[in-house]
């Protein structure tokens, strides 16, 4: 197989932007792999550890599995009416493979609107991707956010 | 004096407070007014023990946090000496922020406005070309160093400010909080430390929610029901429901002790963590009897509490130990900022559990905190109307309070609401912090 192009990777990024935005969560899910994880740092410890570490995210698939279920129920009451969510995912860059594991970096612009209030997550991502033969699938889905802290975002009950 | 006082007869009005009816209610004016937020400032804020941070958190010397609260830039320093001070991050020059990292590791601080630089102790070091200062006013070494924060107290380990010079010791102010404080520092056979990285995050809401919230159990089954049918899935029963009370400990602290199904890792076991965790925990258990004894030991070990340490400190001891810190900065926004507590030298395995938990619950990113900021969002919304529907509810189980029979106390009752409303209406009311 061979190493797919930044385009190919940048198509992958752009399907799974489109997928959040669209709330298609379970189709969203399909992208990770069995051994796949989603984490988001602490903002002041941005390359931290999960298992050394506090985190604001730090789900393995068991755990994300969880949260997609909860975010698709009524009673997730911050997403419930959901968050209008628009994010720009740019600067993709392959920065190193290693048999079928690549290294990928991207940064992203997320614009969450919910209660009139408009908020702005900015930061980078910080990926490794499997190439299987379905397709890209997520082994690691770290965004690392610019921002000093959830001021005044509050928190992250989307998927950023 | 403080000018807000010709103002404290309307402060009167925001509480009713009737036991021969058992009605307890909080004017929603109080959580929207900008003269009552700066009531609270001056009366509470200004004189009460504020946390700061912990000891474990700046090991070595050179090593600083640089936080702010109730409006002050702090700074938290460990000197040559090994002694932990608390400082105004502020140049006493021209009023400058001196150290504008976060945290690190320095041997002085410079502030970059004139080079006016300090030692770790905070002495000012000769500042250069004084001679253009006439002998009257050439700044007195010793009275231009960085300000340390009128008072600090080293409580184990959890280091609290106050700006009042004439605040009485911490060991009164914590009044009976100080056994549930002690409950949390005696989980370590080598003392207690904040695990590295820290939720920052925030609401846009009066920052009373928070606290009236992480002692509040009339919301968590309908808020956090999602949280609890996640737990559920992975295998925690949770059938026994939750049963406990709360309490008041005095100068407006109050805690909700409790046992819910979930595990503790100092030390209770749940069956979800399998056969080997149980002996380990068993372990554990035996291990903090042999330290402080049975009786303790079942608070420390056995027994889920949430404390409000007035005015805005905020421990959660549950399946992990949360400090988490409301920090006014309007009255419609707070500032939070939450940490990990847990025992030096854990073990692995336990620490990554423990960070699980966390993560799960507990965080801005949590599988339940969002849906509490939710909560206080839609709160502050709804104060809007406040002139025309006034008064917040804290009524429950006030007759059981008040006649008894102890026994009867519920931890769905509002007891622990009502200590801390109390305590802080008296305050701004009387205009001034004892």
């Amino acid at each position: 197989m061979s190493t797919p192009t930044r385009a190919e990777i940048e198509d992958f990024l752009f399907l799974e932007a489109d997928l959040l935005d669209t709330w298609r969560l379970d189709e969203w899910l399909e992208l990770f792999a069995e051994d796949g994880c989603y984490e988001i740092p602490a903002t002041d410890l941005p390359d931290g550890d999960p298992a050394k570490h506090l985190f604001i995210i730090a789900d393995s698939m068991p755990v994300l599995r969880g949260r997609v279920q909860r975010l698709k129920s009524v009673a997730a009451y911050s997403e419930s009416p959901r968050s209008r969510t628009r994010r720009i995912v740019g600067n993709v860059r392959l920065l190193g493979s290693e048999g079928d594991t690549l290294k990928v970096g991207a940064n992203f612009i997320v614009q969450r609107v919910k209660n009139d209030n408009t908020d702005s997550y900015c930061g980078r991502y910080d990926l490794l991707l499997r190439s299987t033969a379905g397709g890209l699938r997520f082994v690691r889905r770290r965004a690392v956010l610019d921002l000093d802290a959830l001021r005044p975002q509050g928190r992250v009950s989307f998927i950023l | 004096m403080h000018g807000f006082e010709s103002n404290t007869g309307a402060f009167a009005g925001l509480l009713r407070d009737d036991p021969a009816t058992g009605v307890f209610r909080v004017h929603r004016r109080a959580m929207v007014e900008q003269a009552v937020f700066d009531a609270e400032m001056r009366a509470i804020f200004d004189h009460a023990w504020l946390y700061l941070g912990h000891e474990s958190e700046v090991p070595n010397a050179g090593d600083f946090r640089a936080r702010s609260l109730a409006g002050r830039p702090l700074l938290l320093c460990r000197g040559e000496d090994g002694e932990v001070r608390a400082f105004l991050n502020v140049c006493p020059h021209r009023g400058t922020v001196v150290c504008r990292e976060r945290q690190g590791n320095t041997k002085s601080f410079t502030c970059f406005y004139h080079s006016w630089t300090f030692r770790l102790n905070g002495e000012r070091l000769p500042l250069p070309n004084d001679e253009a200062y006439s002998d009257g006013a050439k700044p007195d070494p010793k009275e231009s160093g960085l300000k340390l924060v009128p008072r600090q107290a080293n409580y184990r380990g959890f280091i609290f400010i106050s700006f009042d010079a004439d605040a009485s010791s911490i060991e009164d102010y914590l009044a009976g909080a100080r056994i549930y404080l002690d409950a949390v520092a005696d989980q370590g056979e080598n003392g207690m430390e904040v695990i590295a990285g820290s939720q920052l995050y925030s609401a846009r809401g009066n920052w009373k929610l928070l606290v009236e919230n992480t002692i509040d159990f009339l919301h968590t089954v309908p808020v956090h029901q999602t949280y609890f049918k996640f737990l559920r899935d992975f295998g925690t029963d949770l059938s026994s429901g939750v049963s406990g009370r709360g309490y008041d400990l005095g100068n407006g602290h109050a805690v909700v002790a409790f046992k819910a199904g979930w595990g503790r890792p100092v030390a209770r076991w749940e069956p979800s963590w399998g056969e080997a965790e149980k002996s380990r925990l068993a372990d554990l258990r035996v291990q903090v009897v042999k330290r402080v004894g049975e009786e303790r030991a079942k608070l420390i070990a056995d027994t889920d509490r949430n404390l409000c340490l007035f005015p805005n400190l905020l421990i959660n001891d549950i399946m992990a130990t949360v400090l988490r810190q409301a920090n006014p900065v309007a009255p419609g926004y707070m500032e939070i900022t939450q940490w990990a507590l847990a025992p030096k030298g854990e073990d692995p395995a336990s620490r990554a559990r423990r960070l699980h938990a966390f993560n799960t619950f507990l965080g801005p990113g949590g599988f339940a905190t969002p849906d509490d900021i939710e909560a206080f969002e839609g709160c502050q919304r709804g104060f809007g109307a406040w002139r025309e529907l006034g008064w917040s509810d804290y009524s429950r189980g006030y007759r059981t309070e008040v006649d008894g029979p102890e026994d009867k106390i519920r931890s769905d009752h509002e007891l622990q609401i009502r200590a801390f409303y109390r305590r802080w209406h008296e305050l701004i009311s009387a205009g001034m912090a004892s």
